[in-house]
C-alpha cells in the first residue's frame, strides 16, 4: 500500500477516545430507542488517527475474529470507508453488530498500545462507524451466487446460524435455515434490546442473506417438526446445528414460582420480541411494578434492568453476589445502567422471594457477603456475612443468572454427544459433531458466550461443511 | 402463512377450524399442541391439536373465544391466512398397555380430551367418557365424543341436559358401581382437574391431566410456563403438556393462570373499542 507519511498522517495523540454522542440518561431511560448516536464522519476520522498502526498489530490477536484492525482503522483515517468495511467484512461478517456489543475491553481494545497510557483506540465504534455507513449508503438487491445445486440445512438463526448460512450460500450452497420462533435473528432479536441493538438494522443483516439466496423458514422446531434424520432424507447433505443456549436457569430458591418472577428469556422476550413495551397496541404484556429487582450480573441482567426502568419502575436494583470487577457484563453497559438510576447490590445475594398471601411477589431477601480467601481457580468465593439479612421490598423479580443449551434437539437425536450440563461436543476447529455431517457451534457448543464467538463458529463451520461435501462428492 | 380450510361454530363461544399445516400434520400426536399468531402485533397462543389428516395436510383447532387473541381467531374466516403457526409441541400422550379407561372433559376440555379418547377407542381400549357442561347450549362434540368412546355421559351444571350436575359425581358412581380403570384423563378448569385429581387419589387410580399455563415460545426457552409437579419445577410446554394429577400444584397453577388478568382486560377493552364495542357472546 502507498502511504501518505505527509501532514495529514500525523497520529492523533490525544489520550481519551472521541467521545460518543449518547442519548442524555435521564430521556433515554425513558425509552427504547438507541442509547449511543454512532460517530460523526469527522469523529470517525478524528479517532481513526489515534490508532498508530503497530507492525506487530495487538489489537489484532485480541479480536476472536482476527479483524485486520490497523487496515480497516488506516482506510477510515483516509475516508475511505467503503474499502475499509470490506476490509472489515472479510473476517468479520456483523461488523455493525460486533461494533455495539463485543466486549472490547477485553477483546481488541484490552491489546491496543494506546490503553498502555490513556483509552484504547475505539475500535468498536469505528467498525459500528464503517458499517452503520455502509448498510444507509447500498441499496440491497438480489446477488444470488451460481449454485452447485448442494442443499445444506442450518438450524437457529442466532449469529452463529445466520453466519454459516451466508457463508456457505456465498460458495454457493442452496441453505435453508429453520429457526423455531417467528422472527429470525435469535438472541440478537429477541435477547439484546433495542435501545443497544436497533432491530432494523438486524433486520437488513438477514434481508442480505436472503438476497444471496438463503431460505429462512420460521416456525419450524427442529426435533419436532423434523429430526435430523429427517433432514438428511430430505435432501439436505450436511446440517449445522447453532440453536444458542435458551434453556434458562433459576436459583432454586423458595419463591420463585410467584406471580412477578421472571427468568430474563421471558421478560426480554416479552419486552423485545413481542413488543410488551407497545402494550396495549401489541398484544402482549409484561408486568412491572415500581420496584424491580435483577439477579445476575451479566449483560442480560443489565437489559433486563434497563428495559425495567424504561418501562416505568421507579426502582430498579441489580443484585449480584461478587463485586464489581467480577462482573461479566460489558463495562458500557454497566456504566450505562448507572447513568441511568439503576441501583446496584453488589456482594449481595438473593435467598428466599417473598410473596403476599394471594402469591404476588413483595420482596426479596438478601445476604449480604464478603469475599473471602481465594480458591483453587484464584478466584475469591464470596462468603455469607451472618446477621446481614434483609428484605428489599419490590414486586418483580427477574432472574438473569445464565442459560444453558435447550435440550430439544438432543432429546430427539440419541446419537449427538452433549457434555454433561447439555452442550453439544463438537471439534473445536471445525464444529464436527459425533454424527457425520452434523456442525455445531456457538452457545450451543459452549454455553452462553458471546455474538462474536457463534459468528467465528459459524464461519469455521461453514468452511469445514464445504470441505465435507466436497470430500463426499469424490 | 397458514390458510384457514374450514371453520365450524360448535356453540356460542366455541369455534373449530381447519388448518393447512401439513408438516405439522404429519407428525401430530394426540396430547400435542401448536402456537399460533394471527397478527403481527398479536399475542402467541397455545391451542391443542384436536385431530389432524395426515393425507389432507391439515391439522384441527377447536377454541373458546375467552379474550383478545381466541376473538380475533373467531373473526376470520375460510380461506383467510395465519401469520403464524408452529408445531407439533409438547410430548404426546403415553397409552401403552391400558385395558380400560375413563376420559373427562370439562367445558372446553371436551376438545383437548377428544383426540386422546379416539386414539385410545382406536386402539382397542374401552373407553368411558365423561364429558361436562354449565349448560346445555355449552355442550360440543356430543356427536364425536359418542363415536370414540364405549360409552358417553353427558352432564350439565344446571341439568338443561344429560345428568344434572358435575363430571365429578358420574365418575365416582362408575368407580363404585366397580368399573376397574387403567387410568383417568381429566382435562378442563384447573379446578375441576383438581378435583377428580383428589377423588382418584383415594382410589388409587392413576390419572393423567392437561395443564395450560400462559406460554411464550413453547420450546422451553421462557420458563413462564412452569409448574410444580411432585415438588418439582416443569416446563408444561416441553415436559407436559400432559403431568400425572395427583402430583400437581393445582393452587399454584391457579393464581399463576391469574397473573395477566388485569391486562388482558386492558388488551380486549381496547380491541372492543376499536371495533365499536362488538360484543360477543
Ligand atoms: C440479553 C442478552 C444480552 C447479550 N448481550 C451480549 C453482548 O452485549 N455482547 C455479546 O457479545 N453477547 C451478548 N449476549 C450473548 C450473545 O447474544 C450470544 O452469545 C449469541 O447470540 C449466541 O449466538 P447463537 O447463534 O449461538 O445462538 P442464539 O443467538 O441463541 O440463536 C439460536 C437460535 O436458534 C433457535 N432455535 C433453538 N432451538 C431450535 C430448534 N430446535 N429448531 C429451530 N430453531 C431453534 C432459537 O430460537 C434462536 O433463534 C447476550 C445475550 C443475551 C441473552
Ligand atoms: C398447552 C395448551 C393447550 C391449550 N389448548 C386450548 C384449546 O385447545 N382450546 C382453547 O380454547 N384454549 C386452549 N388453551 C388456552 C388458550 O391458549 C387460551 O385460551 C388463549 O391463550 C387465550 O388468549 P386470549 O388472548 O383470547 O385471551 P386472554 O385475554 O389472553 O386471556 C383470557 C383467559 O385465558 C387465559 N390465558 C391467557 N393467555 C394464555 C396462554 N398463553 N396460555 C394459556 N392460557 C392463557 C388467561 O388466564 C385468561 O383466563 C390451551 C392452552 C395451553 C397452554
Ligand atoms: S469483531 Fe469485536 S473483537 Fe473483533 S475487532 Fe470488532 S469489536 Fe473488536
Ligand atoms: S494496537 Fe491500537 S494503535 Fe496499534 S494498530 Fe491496533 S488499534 Fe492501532
Ligand atoms: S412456554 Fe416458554 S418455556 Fe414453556
Amino acid at each position: 500500500m502507498n502511504v501518505d507519511w505527509g501532514e495529514s498522517r500525523m497520529p492523533n495523540m490525544t489520550l481519551e477516545k472521541v467521545k460518543m454522542p449518547e442519548q442524555d440518561p435521564n430521556i433515554r431511560n425513558k425509552n427504547f430507542l438507541e442509547v449511543t448516536l454512532g460517530y460523526t464522519e469527522e469523529q470517525a476520522i478524528e479517532e481513526a488517527k489515534r490508532c498508530l498502526n503497530c507492525k506487530n498489530k495487538p489489537c489484532v490477536q485480541g479480536c476472536p475474529v482476527n479483524v485486520n484492525i490497523p487496515d480497516f482503522i488506516q482506510l477510515v483515517s483516509e475516508g475511505k470507508f467503503e474499502e475499509a468495511y470490506q476490509k472489515v467484512k472479510q473476517t468479520n461478517s456483523l461488523p455493525a453488530i460486533c461494533g455495539r456489543v463485543c466486549p472490547q475491553e477485553s477483546q481488541c481494545e484490552h491489546f491496543c498500545v494506546r490503553a498502555k497510557k490513556g483509552e484504547s483506540v475505539a475500535i468498536g465504534r469505528l467498525e459500528r462507524y464503517v458499517a452503520d455507513k455502509y448498510m444507509s449508503d447500498i441499496a440491497l438487491k438480489p446477488e444470488k451466487q451460481q449454485t452447485n445445486n448442494k442443499k445444506v440445512a442450518v438450524i437457529g438463526s442466532g449469529p452463529a446460524g445466520l453466519t454459516c448460512a451466508g457463508d456457505l450460500a456465498k460458495m454457493g450452497y442452496e441453505v435453508t435455515v429453520f429457526e423455531a420462533f417467528h422472527a429470525p435473528g435469535g438472541v440478537l432479536m429477541y435477547g439484546i434490546p433495542e435501545f443497544r441493538l436497533p432491530k432494523a438494522l438486524v433486520q437488513k443483516e438477514i434481508d442480505m442473506l436472503k438476497f444471496l439466496g438463503v431460505d429462512i423458514k420460521t416456525n419450524m422446531v427442529i426435533g419436532k417438526v423434523f429430526s435430523l434424520d429427517e433432514l438428511f432424507q430430505q435432501g439436505y447433505e450436511a446440517i449445522f446445528v447453532g440453536t444458542g443456549a435458551g434453556l434458562p436457569s433459576f436459583l432454586g430458591i423458595p419463591g420463585e414460582n410467584l406471580n412477578g418472577v421472571y427468568s430474563a428469556n421471558e421478560f426480554l422476550t416479552r419486552v423485545n420480541l413481542m413488543k410488551a413495551y407497545k402494550f396495549p397496541d401489541c398484544d402482549t404484556p409484561v408486568r412491572v411494578g415500581k420496584s424491580v429487582a435483577v439477579v445476575g450480573g451479566g449483560n442480560v441482567a443489565m437489559d433486563a434492568a434497563r428495559c425495567a426502568k424504561r418501562l416505568g419502575a421507579e426502582k430498579v436494583y441489580i443484585i449480584y453476589r461478587r463485586s464489581e470487577t467480577e462482573m461479566p457484563a460489558r463495562i458500557e453497559e454497566v456504566h450505562h445502567a448507572r447513568e441511568e438510576g439503576i441501583i446496584f447490590k453488589l456482594l449481595t445475594n438473593p435467598t428466599r422471594i417473598v410473596g403476599t398471601e394471594d402469591g404476588w411477589v413483595k420482596g426479596i431477601e438478601c445476604t449480604e457477603m464478603e469475599l473471602g480467601e481465594p480458591d483453587s481457580s484464584g478466584r475469591r468465593r464470596p462468603v455469607a456475612k451472618p446477621g446481614s439479612e434483609h428484605i428489599v421490598d419490590v414486586e418483580t423479580v427477574v432472574i438473569a443468572i445464565g442459560q444453558s443449551p435447550n435440550p430439544l434437539i438432543k432429546s430427539t437425536t440419541p446419537d449427538l454427544e452433549t457434555q454433561k450440563w447439555g452442550g453439544i461436543i463438537a471439534d473445536e476447529e471445525t464444529g464436527a459433531t459425533s454424527i457425520p455431517g452434523v456442525y455445531a457451534g456457538g452457545d450451543t457448543v459452549t454455553g452462553a458466550a458471546t455474538v462474536i464467538l457463534a459468528m467465528g463458529a459459524g464461519k469455521k463451520a461453514a468452511k469445514a461443511i464445504d470441505e465435507y461435501i466436497k470430500g463426499k462428492s469424490k | 402463512m397458514f390458510k384457514i380450510l374450514k371453520k365450524e361454530v360448535l356453540n356460542t363461544s366455541v369455534k373449530l377450524m381447519e388448518i393447512e399445516a401439513p408438516h405439522i400434520a404429519k407428525k401430530a400426536e394426540p396430547g400435542q399442541f401448536i402456537i399460533l399468531r394471527v397478527n403481527e402485533n398479536g399475542e402467541r397462543i397455545p391451542l391443542t391439536i384436536a385431530d389432524y389428516d395426515r393425507e389432507k395436510g391439515t391439522v384441527t383447532i377447536i377454541f373458546q373465544e375467552v379474550g383478545k387473541t381466541t376473538r380475533l381467531l373467531g373473526q376470520l374466516n375460510e380461506g383467510d391466512l395465519l401469520l403464524d403457526f408452529v408445531g407439533p409441541l409438547g410430548v404426546a400422550s403415553h397409552f401403552e398397555g391400558l385395558k380400560k379407561v375413563a376420559v373427562i372433559g370439562g367445558g372446553l376440555g371436551t376438545a383437548i380430551a377428544y383426540p386422546q379418547a379416539k386414539k385410545l377407542y382406536n386402539m382397542g381400549v374401552e373407553v368411558d367418557s365423561i364429558i361436562g357442561f354449565r349448560n346445555k347450549d355449552l355442550i360440543i362434540l356430543e356427536k364425536e365424543m359418542q363415536a370414540a368412546s364405549s360409552r358417553l355421559f353427558v352432564t350439565t351444571d344446571d341439568g338443561s341436559n344429560g345428568t344434572k350436575g358435575f363430571v365429578t359425581d358420574i365418575l365416582k358412581k362408575l368407580i363404585e358401581e366397580g368399573n376397574n380403570y387403567d387410568l383417568v384423563i381429566a382435562i378442563g378448569p384447573l379446578i375441576m382437574m383438581k378435583i377428580v385429581s383428589n377423588l382418584t387419589k383415594n382410589y388409587g387410580i392413576k390419572t393423567v391431566v392437561s395443564m395450560n399455563p400462559v406460554m411464550i415460545d413453547g420450546t422451553g426457552m421462557c420458563g413462564g410456563c412452569r409448574i410444580t409437579v411432585g415438588g418439582r419445577v416443569k416446563f408444561a410446554c416441553v415436559d407436559g403438556p400432559d403431568f400425572d394429577g395427583h402430583e400437581v400444584d393445582f393452587d399454584e397453577a391457579m393464581r399463576r393462570q391469574a397473573m395477566y388478568k388485569a391486562e388482558e382486560k386492558k388488551s380486549e377493552e381496547q380491541h372492543e373499542c376499536r371495533l365499536g364495542g362488538i360484543k360477543n357472546a
